[in-house]
């Protein structure tokens, strides 16, 4: 029972969508998700927005069988740790063949339906990652 | 001014269908106040750890309703929360409460009614103390944050499957002689490593249940806690948190929040990791205890299995840890923080079902979410 408000993705869309973090112009720390203040420099921080690529390497992983509530259509389904190039983490499904799984692996990213919250409802979107052609 | 355990009470946990919420918590309330001698009329105020009675039976509001159930109006009541750490807590502001001077005689409890709701929707639940807008939001749950983890250490630190297994067959061991368990049945490595996949590395028997359950103690300050035949005493404890995302960690091999409060919890108990004669650790899926050896300072960093190999976390062993069997009686998770308290209780009044030979230090640590709070407390059987 994921929050399904509208609002909620109204406001998170250009983060989700747009892979837009933040980062801090004081420490060059990335921040994705996005955070509005740097833990390091706090006041000195100057926080502003950053496009991240996406690109990035998978840290961990595992594979979900027993899926929470919306998502037990989906399963089994992989998730990851991604350590994005510029230096954030961040959790994202992995899509394709599960055989090619593996820590180290360079992934890209993909836009794509995240789940429905039923078959009349709104639909999510958002990344996933793709592990690359050439790893 | 000292503060010990006089009184400790709890249901069997499991899937109680024919009690709720308000049934299970009265339980353990009561037998809690026939266990320390006292009425109801002695508890001065109440505080009750709960993850989410909310979305678990819908019902907000538990300090007050709780204090209606027990028929201990007009008391003041607070409900606590820090998802599975929600006991834990609900202890350490009950502590404060005696130690600020405002009260002498508190009740806290612990419970949490799971099993209204179907697996999916409870997983759903529980995932709520995740990350919501990053991590539950892509269908990421608890058992896949610490399968996470434990792939991540696995291959780190050179931890095998079969190593891994070690954690659940011990617990599962020391649940067979605990009355209050979800599931008294020994386990093999075998079992455990062809028991169904939940979350890849993960297993069922990896895992800790879904369960009903409650548990209650009452604590009091120095001069009444000496009146008591045998007072189990608060000797030192810590509180610490980390991001509530698993992504947004330093390290993904162990709880940095642990490590804090273990730090403070020593430090103001005056006593090191091996001064400990037992422990309850949160062992909400197998790849926690090693995590938690570490953290704890039982075993150096990628060590942890070690432990478990030798048989030193085993009763009977030097320092014998989950000796009641851990999370693997069941997780009733607002009521585990208390329920890991009382196992201590038991062990140091020398009345517990694994008795640990001459057992004077115990050390608890609850941890809530993937890591994102955890608090540790330590008792003793002398100091008061
Ligand atoms: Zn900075």
């Amino acid at each position: 029972m994921h929050t399904s408000s509208v609002p909620l993705y109204w406001r998170l869309q250009k983060s989700k969508y747009g892979l837009f973090g933040t980062k801090c112009l004081s420490c060059n720390t990335h921040f994705y998700p996005p955070k509005p203040l740097c833990s390091e420099c706090r006041r000195k921080g100057r926080v502003v927005e950053h496009q991240f690529s996406g690109k990035g390497k998978i840290l961990t992983f595992t594979i979900i069988r027993t899926a929470p509530e919306g998502f037990e259509k989906q399963a089994p389904y992989a998730i990851g740790i991604i350590e994005l190039d510029e230096g954030a983490k961040i959790a994202g499904q992995i899509v394709g063949p599960f055989e090619r799984l593996a820590t180290g692996k360079r992934v890209r990213p993909v836009f794509r339906k995240i789940y429905e919250d039923s078959d009349d409802g709104i639909i999510h979107y958002g990344m996933k990652f793709v592990i690359d052609g050439k790893s | 001014m000292k503060v010990a355990v006089v009184g400790v009470g709890q249901t069997r946990m499991g899937e109680i269908w024919e009690k709720s919420l308000r049934d299970l918590s009265l339980e353990a309330g009561s037998l809690a106040l026939q266990d320390a001698g006292l009425e109801g009329k002695d508890i001065e105020a109440l505080f009750i750890g709960n993850m989410s009675a909310g979305r678990f039976i819908g019902q907000e509001h538990l300090g007050a309703l709780m204090t209606e159930q027990a028929g201990l109006l007009p008391i003041p009541a607070t409900r606590c929360e820090a998802a599975c750490a929600s006991g834990a807590l609900a202890f350490r502001k009950a502590l404060f409460s005696i130690l600020s001077g405002h009260h002498e005689i508190v009740m806290v409890g612990g419970a949490e009614k799971m099993t209204d709701l179907s697996t999916g929707q409870a997983v759903a639940t529980l995932a709520s103390a995740g990350d919501q807008e990053w991590e539950s939001h892509i269908g990421l749950t608890f058992a896949g944050l610490y399968a996470l983890m434990a792939r991540y250490y696995m291959e780190k630190y050179g931890l095998t499957r079969e190593e891994l297994a070690l954690v659940p067959v011990k617990n599962h061991m020391h649940a067979m002689k605990n009355p209050y368990a979800q599931y008294r049945y020994e386990i093999t490595v075998e079992d455990v490593i062809n028991s169904p996949m939940i979350s890849d590395p993960l297993r069922l028997l990896d895992c800790s249940p879904i369960s009903d359950g409650a548990a209650a103690i009452i604590i009091a300050g120095e001069k009444v806690a000496k009146k008591f035949s045998s007072p189990v005493w608060f000797i030192g404890g810590g509180h610490a948190s980390d991001t509530v995302s698993l992504h947004g960690r330093k390290s993904l091999s162990s709880l940095s929040a642990a490590i804090k409060a273990a730090e403070i919890a020593y430090r103001q108990a005056g006593v090191k990791p091996k001064d400990i004669d037992m422990a309850e650790v949160h062992d909400c899926f197998s790849i926690a205890e090693i995590m938690a050896y570490e953290d704890l300072g039982f075993a150096p960093k990628g060590k942890g299995k070690e432990l478990l190999i030798s048989g030193e976390t085993k009763i009977g062993g030097r320092m014998p840890v989950n000796t009641d069997g851990g999370l693997k009686v069941g997780h009733p998770v607002g009521a585990t923080g208390i329920k890991q308290i009382i196992e201590i209780v038991r062990q140091l009044r020398g009345k517990a079902c694994n008795q640990v030979r001459d057992a004077k230090i115990g050390l608890a640590h609850n941890v809530g979410g993937s890591g994102a709070t955890a608090i540790v407390n330590i008792f003793s059987r002398e100091g008061g």
